[in-house]
């Protein structure tokens, strides 16, 4: 049985990188008691996928994983079980049974949306939005890598200030392996420090093609 | 006073610019965070390294669940800071804050440092000061917290005692409890902090080094310790519980790698095999197991609490446990279905047998550890661990043949009594062993060597040994990394500056306080971490001391020599230690005590105890006569080289003749 869950990685666990998320939700599956599947072979692994790394230090309501399941479960008590077994910082939004034959889930996500709170106050957000928006490409180093940001912004406009009255952005960019942007390289391309912000994904994105 | 909500708001702009900001957050699964300001004892739990490794600390584990059970009692946690963060809290004005609720430590009720070695010293004196608190006891005031340590290393606590109002020395698990009435009983009836301190001191295994006065000979060597009070302990005999309590199953999950992410279940404390460089195997005694039984349910109430994909099954010396066969069998039916690890550290050569490999096939381990630790007849006599290298190259033979193609071996270096023929066979032994391994698994074979350095303990044999000297170190080393070459093979091995100062520090005084407090002035912490030791530091706060090093390091100890920790008692009579040493020097092996017992002194001093605790659990024999009427201190036990008449010797006699 393959199920496909979804979400929310919240507060305090904004600092636990991706390989440590996977581990929690392995805990948690475990926590659950569910006959999770495992690889076969000398390094036993548990079939469990994560559809896109999320940057350390971000929040998220939108992360999906696939799990394999030994025997089938109903979804109701697969819920019950693994929201009762989630850590503070994991909460489990929905799930539901997908086809064994989809391919891996990874290669499924399109793009990440994002929401971008700014702690400090710019005075000429708009302006730095419209000149970004404008640019035919956004030459940018990261990790020692040149690459071009432009085409990986596919969307990005201001919403509404929060409810503190802190300036909010909102962002769609590619996560396709090899070719994802991230939300704290548009930041800085727009000159904000990305240490005076808070960076929160708010969907992803997935292809339709299940082939 | 810096509320959590300012913490909270200040860190938040920090944590995105240190490296591994996941240390500083707490919220993890299993923690316990209680309503602040309904509690009446705050106690703050405090591992003077980073969160990595503090969080896998046994013994901070057990005393969180023990002192959270309490109602009227909530604890917390804090771990140093890495350099980065330190810096960044200072700069902003951060005091160290707890993980919980972020409440600063300085106002927290009771303190508590974990102190297992001796190269956390300097962090304890920079978290003291991060957190605001005066570094030295006695400027500490009836607002300040009480700052408490125990571990391995306070039992000898001296080169620390300034800075410590309290040492625990020996388990913790009951103590803590009395510590915590004690202090709440003082601040019910508002009595000033010398109170609390006289208060302390009553309690058997609490040391509050305030109430001792030291005194030396012209020629530096210590001469005795006298009381300032009359109520005070003196000697100060360890704390130990007569049966161990259930296990902690309830363990924190971090969000973040550790050192160790597993179960933690201890098997057994203490040791029955007599290394005479090993101080835990001397301070551990007598020797307590749990049950298979009470192991198992504990590891089941554990996963589910945790989820955790490993169990270690701990102690000193793991396959020594009774019944280990036994033990890795029915954890391995119990859980290996359901996808548990076991990792069973801490093997002896000689109870590695072929039965307990056969039950631990399937829990996926690697490859084995051993610890020969010496390579030669006469080394081995000398330290009391009599392993043939026939016996490991047959062990190592069993362990290539069930398909495992890594082994690492421990070795020591660095007794005086031994010279380049007795490092070469360390050599020898290794490559012996790889050629096993490639006759069984072929070229895929390894060994790895990790050569450590021997520092000679207090309360050991060997606590009046020298070490070897900087250059000694450094040859043997240099013989070792020029010979220990080849395809399969690798050697690990100490700086031998850091050895040189755990050296200095583990038989130190209480002179030396000063040098810790100058070396901390001059920028020292995080000594056990190579990248930030910095020995020429420490050398200059020596000198500004006035003192030597070499002192306490290198200087042969008379056998009359009084120790300036001696008023600790480990219960192991001096007369034991010696003829023990005297025995070395012979070449004289001891048996395993569970064969044989040495009278070292355990069973006369908590006779009342294992009366109390008939059984098995104990590896001492028992003490079955009910004639002798021990007297108890208000119904309490007290251990009896407290009490004011010794009765220990006819208890002993009474034992012996088998009533």
């Amino acid at each position: 049985m393959r199920v496909r869950m979804r979400f929310a990685k919240t507060e305090t666990m904004r600092y636990t990188g991706h390989l440590d998320v996977y581990r929690t939700l392995h805990r948690t599956l475990i926590r659950a008691g569910l006959p999770i599947a495992h690889s076969q072979g000398y390094a036993r692994r548990p079939k469990l996928n994560l559809a896109a790394p999320l940057p350390l230090g971000f929040t998220s309501d939108w992360e999906v994983a696939d799990l394999w399941l030994e025997q089938p479960v109903p979804l109701e008590q697969l819920t019950t079980a693994i929201q009762a077994a989630s850590p503070p910082g994991l909460r489990l939004l929905d799930l539901e049974e997908v086809p064994l034959h989809w391919p891996k889930l990874t290669r499924q996500v399109l793009s990440s949306e994002y929401i971008c709170t700014l702690l400090e106050r710019v005075p000429d957000l708009e302006q730095r939005i419209d000149t970004l928006l404008a640019a035919d490409s956004l030459p940018r180093e990261r990790r020692g890598k040149r690459y071009d940001l432009r085409p990986l912004v596919l969307a990005l406009q201001r919403m509404g200030d929060d409810e503190q009255g802190r300036q909010r952005l909102r962002m769609t960019l590619q996560s396709q392996e090899g070719k994802t942007g991230r939300p704290d390289e548009v930041v800085a391309a727009m000159g904000i420090d990305p240490v005076g912000v808070r960076f929160h994904r708010s969907q992803l994105n997935f292809s339709d093609d299940k082939e | 006073m810096t509320t959590p909500a300012e913490i909270r708001e200040k860190i938040e702009r920090i944590l995105p610019t240190v490296q591994k900001p996941g240390r500083y957050t707490g919220g993890e699964l299993n923690q316990v965070v209680k309503d602040w300001d309904q509690i009446e004892t705050k106690v703050a739990l405090v591992f003077p390294d980073i969160y990595d490794l503090g969080m896998s600390n046994l013994g901070l584990a057990i005393l969180y669940d023990l002192l959270n059970q309490r109602e009227d009692v909530l604890a917390e946690r804090a771990f140093s800071p890495w350099t980065d963060m330190e810096a960044a809290m200072r700069a902003a004005g951060i005091p160290l804050y707890s993980l919980e609720t972020k409440y600063p430590l300085h106002q927290f009720d009771i303190i508590g440092f974990s102190l297992p070695y001796e190269t956390l010293y300097t962090n304890v004196l920079n978290a003291l000061d991060l957190a605001g608190i005066p570094i030295y006891a006695t400027e500490r005031e009836e607002t300040d917290p009480l700052v408490i340590a125990g571990g391995h290393a306070t039992f000898n606590p001296e080169p620390m005692y300034p800075f410590i109002d309290a040492f625990v020395i020996g388990e913790g698990e009951e103590v803590i409890q009395e510590i915590v009435d004690t202090y709440q009983a003082w601040k019910a009836r508002q009595g000033s902090r010398t109170e609390l301190l006289h208060e302390l001191a009553k309690l058997w295994g609490v040391y509050v080094p305030l109430l001792y006065e030291a005194h030396y000979h012209a020629d530096g060597t210590f001469s005795h310790l006298t009381k300032l009070v009359e109520h005070a302990h003196l000697p100060i005999v360890k704390r130990i519980v007569p049966r161990l309590p259930p296990p902690p199953t309830k363990f924190i999950v971090p969000y973040i790698d550790t050192v160790h992410s597993r179960i933690p279940i201890e098997i057994m404390r203490g040791c029955t095999r007599g290394c005479r460089f090993c101080h835990a195997g001397m301070i551990n005694r007598p020797v307590r197991e749990r049950t298979v039984e009470e192991v198992c349910q504990a590891i089941e109430e554990a996963l589910a609490h945790t989820g955790f994909e490993e169990v270690g099954l701990l102690s000193l010396s793991s396959s020594d446990y009774t019944h280990v066969v036994e033990l890795v069998k029915a954890v391995s039916e119990r859980f290996a279905g359901r996808g548990l690890s076991i990792s069973l550290p801490s093997l002896r050569i000689e109870s590695l047998s072929v039965d307990l490999m056969d039950a631990l096939e399937g829990s996926r381990r690697s490859g084995f550890t051993l610890a020969p630790e010496a390579a030669t007849e006469k080394m081995r006599e000398i330290i009391n661990k009599p392993v043939s290298s026939q016996q490991l190259l047959d062990t190592a033979r069993e362990i290539y043949k069930r398909g495992y193609q890594h082994i690492k071996l421990y070795f020591m270096i660095g007794h005086p009594s031994e010279t380049m023929e007795d490092v070469d066979a360390i050599v020898q032994l290794c490559k012996a062993v790889l050629r096993e391994g490639r006759q069984i698994v072929g070229r895929r074979a390894t060994v790895t060597a990790g050569v450590s350095t021997f520092v000679p303990k207090p309360h050991t044999p060997f606590q009046w040994v020298p070490c070897d000297t900087l250059d000694q170190i450094y040859a043997k080393q240099a013989y070792l990394k020029k010979h220990m070459r080849g395809k399969g093979l690798k050697l690990n091995w100490n700086n031998p500056e850091e050895t040189m100062l755990e050296a200095a520090l583990s038989r130190g005084d209480r002179r030396l306080a000063e040098v810790v407090y100058r070396a901390w002035e001059m920028g020292a912490k995080f000594d056990a971490w190579y990248e930030h030791f910095d020995y020429g530091l420490w050398l200059a706060a020596f000198e500004q001391a006035g003192l030597d090093p070499a002192f306490y390091t290198h200087r042969p100890r008379p056998l009359d020599e009084v120790f300036p920790w001696e008023h600790l008692s480990t219960s192991l009579k001096k007369k034991f230690l010696t003829e023990d040493y005297l025995w070395s020097l012979a070449g004289r092996t001891r048996i395993d005590c569970r064969n044989q017992c040495f009278a070292c002194g355990i069973l006369p001093v908590f006779s009342q105890l294992r009366r109390q605790t008939p059984g098995e659990h104990w590896q001492c024999p028992e003490v079955k006569s009910r004639r002798v009427n021990v007297t108890t201190n208000g119904g309490k036990f007290m251990p009896v080289a407290v009490k004011e008449k010794r009765v220990d010797v006819k208890l002993e006699a009474v034992r012996v003749s088998g009533d």
